[in-house]
């Protein structure tokens, strides 16, 4: 199940875990990414708290929890190489994995049309 | 500056929309942060090939002496500037500060001798005050007059000279900070060989109704990018050159400012025409005894980038805390983070590892010489 949220991130929910990552759309605004920092995995977040930081030449920026849980997993790689963030958002630039407490919750979340028509 | 007014717009602004840039609200100005290069690439570009970059939002203002002698110009100016005017040859720039009575800095500038008057260009956010100033101080013996009809572009990178020599043969000859008057299109233009990248390159003061046909010829050559203010700023921070509001200001003298080398050996102690202007007192008393803190170059030892306001601290712990950050981002031709920032002197000396406050954390960074890269001016 792919959901998304109003500040673009996307989440791949399988099993009551969703992977998370930002898209296309929040990579492209962004610009080339030069450093991002990961939660370590057992850390909870509610849905909103800062979970990540990504930040280009200009700027920092922070990705937020999309949903109440705890990280299971994050993505070593795009600490490593920050771009694969820019040349691939909804895939291997995914930035890490939560358990959801409330699998529910997902479904309040947008579906891919209703965000393609909130970037439009 | 108020908020609520109208941005006012440069005459290429039509250009940079139409190059897919994305713009912004830079000191009253609608201004082009990026274009669809990005200010990664645009930043790189820059420094391996050329970038044109808009910056016709600065004031240029020109001070001719009503005695008709250019000398007594420079001798009225000297009395805003702690730099040796006078000594400026024809043809010839040089970098000044225009500071205020407590020893702060008005603003920074820089200063042409054009042989019958001087051309000055002056930052976007200070120039209607630097041009109050400009008359109410030598207003009796000099005229001062804006120049609300001209452009400013700069192009920079390696590739500059090859390009605008195309153009205008006469400015491959130049040196750095000098200054020519030669026609492009058809036009005079005033150029510089100067800038703000750490690379060598121009500055063209070139007559609005001809800016965009300009703008439109350099990029029309193989090489030539536009660049955007988001660039300008990781250029000219990795190049260790300060931004005005943010490394200097009325709260920073210039001595604190590391800047001692825009302050002449001839407007000093014992110099020809030692202080006469405002705040002298103070700044010549630094320069002779050093000031409390210093501007310095701080290179983080990891990854994240430490970014202006950040606090400095002298313990790992966030003990003592020492300064702050004026400008941090990250440097695309160093490959990481680079700041600049003010500490006391104690903790001032190239090494030095002190503490930034970054999301709760404390990052080492080292007090590092500036620049970051060495730059490439044509001496």
């Amino acid at each position: 199940m792919l959901k998304f949220t109003s500040e673009h991130e996307w989440l791949k929910i399988e099993n009551g875990v969703a992977t998370v990552g930002i898209t296309t759309h929040a990579a492209e605004q962004l610009g080339d990414l030069v450093f991002v920092e990961l939660p370590a995995a057992g850390k909870s977040f509610a849905k909103g708290a800062d979970a990540a930081t990504v930040e280009s030449v200009k700027a920092a920026s922070e990705v937020y929890c999309p949903l109440d849980g705890e990280i299971v997993e994050s993505n070593d790689a795009i600490t490593a190489d920050p771009s694969l963030v820019n040349s691939d958002p909804q895939g291997a630039g995914w930035f890490f994995k939560l358990k959801l407490a409330n699998p529910a919750d997902a479904d309040d979340l947008l579906d891919e049309a209703a965000y393609k028509e909130l970037i439009a | 500056m108020d908020d609520q007014s109208p941005l006012l717009k440069t005459p290429l602004h039509a250009l940079h929309v139409s190059l897919g840039a994305r713009m912004v609200p830079f000191a009253g100005y609608d201004m082009p942060v990026q274009y669809p290069l990005g200010v990664l690439k645009e930043h790189l570009h820059t420094r391996a090939h050329a970038g044109l970059f808009d910056v016709s939002h600065m004031g240029q203002v020109i001070v001719r002496a009503r005695s008709g002698n250019n000398a007594d110009a420079a001798l009225a100016l000297e009395k805003l500037v702690p730099v040796d005017v006078a000594g400026l040859g024809i043809g010839r720039q040089r970098y000044g500060l225009f500071t205020n009575d407590d020893g702060g800095i008005l603003d920074d500038l820089m200063i042409t001798n054009r042989g019958d008057h001087l051309f000055l260009v002056v930052n976007a956010a200070c120039k209607e005050a630097d041009f109050a100033h400009l008359e109410k101080h030598l207003g009796a013996s000099c005229e001062v007059t804006p120049i609300r009809d001209r452009s400013l572009l700069a192009l920079q990178g390696p590739k500059a000279e090859a390009a605008l020599a195309s153009l205008a043969p006469a400015v491959a000859s130049m040196k750095f900070m000098d200054v020519i008057a030669t026609p492009i299109l058809g036009v005079e233009c005033i150029i510089s060989r100067s800038g703000y990248s750490g690379e060598d390159g121009y500055e063209i003061s070139v007559p609005d109704e001809t800016a965009e046909a300009l703008a439109n010829a350099l990029l029309a050559i193989d090489g030539v990018e536009p660049i955007g203010l988001g660039a300008r700023d990781s250029l000219r921070l990795e190049a260790g050159l300060c931004l005005y509001g943010n490394d200097i200001d009325t709260g920073t003298t210039p001595v604190e400012a590391a800047l001692e080398w825009a302050m002449q050996k001839a407007r000093r102690i014992g110099g020809a025409r030692a202080g006469g202007f405002p705040g002298a007192d103070r700044i010549l008393a630094e320069l002779d005894k050093g000031a409390s803190r210093r501007r310095v170059g701080l290179k983080p030892e990891g990854k994240a980038p430490v970014r202006g306001h950040t606090k400095l601290y002298a313990d790992e712990n966030g003990g003592s805390e020492l300064g702050e950050v004026t400008s941090g981002g990250f440097g695309p031709t160093v490959e990481g983070p680079v700041a600049m920032g003010y500490l006391p002197v104690g903790h001032a000396a190239n090494g030095t590892t002190v503490y930034a406050e970054v999301r709760g954390k404390y990052l080492p960074v080292t007090v590092t010489a500036l620049p970051f890269i060495t730059p490439t001016y044509k001496r």
